[in-house]
């Protein structure tokens, strides 16, 4: 185990949306504060700095995680995926469409953890209730909206993602 | 008959791009914030940035007897290290009065407390260094030592006034106001029923999930200061950074790009952020703050701290005849500048019993400093009060002459023909409909059919419990606002509209954008009044460099103020694209029309020349025009409302919610609202207003209250502590809407923002006293926590 020692910075190389990116942290570094002032990605906001808004929501191999609640330094190798990710080339994918489509934002502040968190969950569970998105929402604060078209958005996206995963599946 | 080129807005005679005015568009602006691509404080990047942060009093009250810096000036990466004292040197203080509240009074105020810190979290040093984290270690550094003196928490002790928080003010009462309308004491002494109550609201914030946000930018070499500001009122801050900065006002650019939630918290002047601008200019470099979550709480504005004591008179048949009403409130150690901390409980006396229309009206309002945050205005100013303690007042009553409130409230309401109508509380209503708002929502909740089976469920132990609220709102300000009290913030907006050479549509606005879909519903009102496909359209907010001059983003008054300029400003464009087509292709003007970005034959609705092409002549190819012919492709209007003081809105709430005896805790099982804020503009977008701000309301009701320590500490001061509402704990909420055009515009749209938050509280406090009614126990403090609901429960019980 490497010992990191406080007030050096040290190398931190984590994969973020597919593609390899690098640099160095305090070992105090939170990986909310790596991913947007060393990487420069500010799409992940910061709401609270512990771990109640979920504004910060990232995935980090696969889990739906915190990012002010992670060093940088632990999430060292790991494979992380932001906001950024989710559209490609510009065109929004089926839950940013959804989200647009239902007005499931206003300020956007909280928008990219709740979209992280919601593509976790969708992967998860591709047929959910809406008692289960509701609950799985629960762990973010929204102060724009009253959560109801984020929750509509949600549903219909799972309904549209299904869709095309049947679409795909019945092709070949 | 209208002319063709002064198009209605919903007008169906000509072949106009009408169809965008009450549609669910999805708004533009939202694709960037879907895609991680918004452009919020914190994700400015300037070359020589410096980090400020603040070092805060501990004491609610306290002399400064040191401030040592030596270790901070020495800490890695520190620029500087200031007091109070060095930031005055470029930054002058305020006073938060305004004069048409009669008396209203308040002390200087410095970007940096001086000697004396008046609550726990005024800042007390700056320190400034390249990074954040660095400017946060040095800050540890700093050796502080107080003098604590003696801390004015409890409101009825700062109005008792053995200690006195600033001695030269002579008393700690900020603002008083007493209003005696009518006959209040014949209409109490001949009253067959009178009922009383005593209310408590609790201290609330907004909590923006983004913390206030500054990046100041002094250019030396100019003398210019480009500050970009999480504000809602850009040139009012423009106006307010000249003069306490000594900059000339043209100097001086505040731009406002996406903000993270405001909901009135960012529409006033902090001291950290003046702080923040003048360090700029001394440090000859750009400098950030951005506060962190604790810093939010104990310094973003607070609100809503009042005790009202409420009383109403009423006859045996249930009409009412008078209110009378004590309100004291308490506002922390100074009032808000520019906009002052009188404006809420002034708001109460405006607007308790608005509904109604009893003739007979007193109210007193006291409003007291205190050695806690500030507070002013925040979403729905003064609403959730009046209307809680008017509508919990009237249900008491109501239960007091045994009739349905529904009932109770239907032969109070003011009628619906009585318009113009003038409220006993002296407020003047255009055009309301309480009745047609009443009648909807009867008929969208099934109400008989609810309290049908609300009886049953009594019988097998299940407390439900059915809550109305009545209200009016203050929408649309006109300069009786603040600009009569010699507040330099404009009730008036401008709307800028230009025809690109490709034939696209850019508007300039002065009204600015938080996510309420401001730039998205310009964008439908100026597609529809030229002519043009709502993809043509770019919508511009937040740059007083750019946009025309405006008040910005409050007091529900963008789509009404900035929609008119939007509209206006339209029809000028459009009869100008007519007289250059109309030159262009040697016709009469009249025969022309603008639709679906083409010039069209408007008998014949056959396409005579596309925009782009309209666009080329007359910015590349004019020689080819009349020589006297000169094209104006971009069009200015402003609009101020001016009849009324406010376009009042009005609307009613209810609140379906099921109380567990057991535990104290309630579920809230519905929620309506049916609300009147005339055009419609996008009902997706309204809903979501309504929605958002209903969800703020029940916040204030059952969750949030920053909870002080009797020696003035926060006690709450963090998202884990302070509760607002969370998805799974929020009922569903039906929106329904009766339409009731201004005609004070021609766009005829009221303000919505405010609406839900504006009733709500009201609405579920009667809920939860329907249902606890058949056990004897009441609640009046809000938020009624599962504790306060056992303690009522328990007192009854020890009655009983």
């Amino acid at each position: 185990m490497i010992r990191l020692k406080p007030g050096s910075r040290h190398p931190v190389a984590l994969t973020v949306n597919e593609k390899a990116c690098t640099g160095t942290a305090e070992p105090r570094t939170l990986l909310s504060d790596f991913l947007r002032h060393e990487l420069k990605l500010h799409g992940t906001h910061v709401g609270c700095e512990h771990g109640v808004c979920g504004a910060c929501t990232v995935m980090v191999d696969g889990r739906a995680v915190r990012s002010c609640m992670q060093l940088a330094v632990e999430c060292d190798g790991a494979s992380v995926r932001t906001v950024e990710g989710l559209a490609q080339d510009g065109a929004l994918n089926a839950l940013q469409r959804a989200f647009n489509r239902h007005h499931a934002l206003q300020c956007g502040f909280c928008t990219a953890g709740i979209l992280m968190s919601a593509t976790h969950f969708l992967s998860e569970n591709p047929n959910p209730t809406e008692d289960a998105v509701k609950e799985m929402l629960s762990g973010h604060i929204c102060r724009c909206t009253g959560y109801y078209p984020i929750v509509a958005a949600i549903l219909d996206a799972a309904g549209e993602i299904c869709a095309a995963n049947r679409i795909t599946k019945e092709k070949p | 008959m209208t002319a063709r080129d002064e198009l209605p807005v919903k007008g169906s005679k000509t072949r106009t791009q009408a169809g965008y005015i009450g549609k669910a568009e999805p708004r533009a602006n939202a694709k960037r914030l879907l895609q991680g691509r918004g452009s919020f404080i914190d994700d400015l990047r300037f070359p020589r940035l410096a980090q400020v942060v603040f070092l805060r009093s501990p004491h609610a009250h306290a002399k400064i007897r040191k401030l040592d810096f030596s270790k901070a000036r020495t800490a890695p990466g520190v620029i500087a290290v200031v007091d109070g004292r060095a930031v005055a040197e470029y930054c002058t203080p305020w006073v938060g009065v305004l004069s048409h509240l009669k008396g209203l009074k308040s002390a200087p105020q410095f970007p940096i407390a001086i000697d004396r810190a008046c609550w726990q979290g005024e800042a007390v040093a700056a320190v400034v260094a390249e990074t954040r984290a660095q400017a946060e270690d040095a800050c540890e550094l700093i050796v502080a030592e107080y003098d604590p003196l003696p801390a004015v928490i409890d409101m009825h002790e700062a109005l008792a006034g053995r200690h006195v928080i600033h001695p030269d003010l002579g008393d700690n009462i900020c603002f008083n106001r007493e209003v005696d309308f009518g006959a209040v004491e014949a209409a109490f002494a001949k009253a067959d029923v009178v009922v009383e109550e005593s209310y408590s609201f609790g201290r609330h914030t907004g909590v923006c999930l983004e913390g206030r946000a500054i990046l100041a930018d002094y250019n030396a070499a100019e003398h210019t200061l480009t500050v970009h500001h999480a504000t809602q009122a850009p040139h009012m801050m423009q106006d307010i950074f000249s003069k306490h900065l000594n900059i000339p006002e043209a100097n001086v650019r505040v731009i406002c790009r996406d903000i993270g939630g405001a909901y009135g918290i960012k529409v006033h002047v902090y001291p950290d952020e003046m702080c923040t601008a003048a360090l700029s200019i001394m440090l000859r470099r750009p400098v950030k703050f951005v506060a962190d979550r604790m810093e939010s709480f104990l310094s973003d504005i607070h609100a809503r701290e009042h005790k009202v004591k409420v009383r109403l008179a009423a006859t045996k048949a249930g009409e009412i005849l008078a209110f009378d009403l004590d309100d004291l409130t308490a506002i922390g150690p100074y009032s808000v500048y520019p906009r002052t901390s009188g404006i809420e409980g002034n708001q109460v006396v405006n607007l308790t019993g608005g509904p109604y229309k009893h003739q007979n009206y007193r109210a007193k309002l006291n409003v007291v400093f205190t050695n806690k945050n500030v507070t002013c205005q925040y979403r729905a100013v003064g609403h959730p009060i009046a209307v809680a303690l008017t509508e919990g007042i009237v249900d008491l009553a109501a239960q007091k002459l045994g009739m349905d409130p529904a009932e109770f409230r239907r032969r109070n309401l003011v009628p619906d023909d009585a318009y113009p109508y003038t409220g006993a509380a002296g407020m003047k209503f255009e055009l309301l409909s309480h009745h047609q708002c009443l009648d909807k929502l009867l008929a969208l909740m099934d109400y008989k059919a609810l309290r049908a089976e609300q009886a049953e469920l009594r019988k097998k132990g299940v407390y439900r419990g059915i809550g109305l609220a009545a209200m009016i709102e203050v929408t649309n300000p006109s300069p009786a606002f603040y600009g009569v009290g010699g507040a330099r913030i404009s009730a008036q907006d401008g709307a800028t509209l230009r025809l690109e050479p490709t034939g696209m549509l850019t508007v300039l606005s002065s009204v600015t954008e938080q996510g309420q879909g401001t730039e998205g519903i310009f964008a439908q009102i100026a597609a529809t009044a030229v002519g043009v496909t709502m993809d043509k359209v770019k919508v511009i907010t937040g740059d007083t460099s750019t946009t025309p001059y405006g008040g910005g983003t409050w007091a529900s008054r963008g789509a009404g103020i900035g929609g008119e300029a939007v509209l206006q400003a339209g029809k000028a464009l459009r009869s100008n694209i007519l007289d250059i087509a109309a030159a262009i292709l040697s016709v009469d003007k009249a025969t022309l029309d603008v639709y679906n970005n083409e010039i069209i034959d408007a008998a014949s609705g056959a396409s005579r020349l596309p925009l782009a092409e309209l666009g080329r002549v007359a910015y590349f190819r004019p020689d080819t025009l009349p020589m006297k012919f000169q094209s104006e492709l971009m069009v200015t209007r402003h609009y101020t409302p001016r009849e009324y003081g406010f376009t009042f809105t009005n609307g009613i709430q209810a609140s379906l919610v099921e109380i567990h005896p057991d535990t104290g805790f309630v579920k809230l099982l519905k929620h309506w609202c049916v609300e009147d804020c005339g055009t419609v503009i996008n009902p997706m977008l309204v809903d979501e207003q309504i929605r958002g701000g209903v969800v703020q309301g029940i916040g204030g009701a059952l969750f949030e209250e920053c909870h002080y320590s009797e020696d003035g500490q926060l006690l709450n001061a963090s998202m884990a502590d302070y509760l607002v509402p969370m998805s799974g704990e929020m009922p569903d909420i039906v929106c329904g809407h009766v339409e009731s055009p201004t005609k004070s515009s021609e766009l005829g749209a009221k303000g919505v923002g405010e609406a839900g938050t504006a009733g709500a509280p009201g609405a579920v406090m009667n809920a939860i006293n329907d249902a606890l009614a058949p056990l004897n126990a009441r609640v009046n403090s809000m938020p009624f926590t599962p504790e306060r609901i056992l303690d009522a429960l328990g007192a009854a019980n020890a009655k009983g």
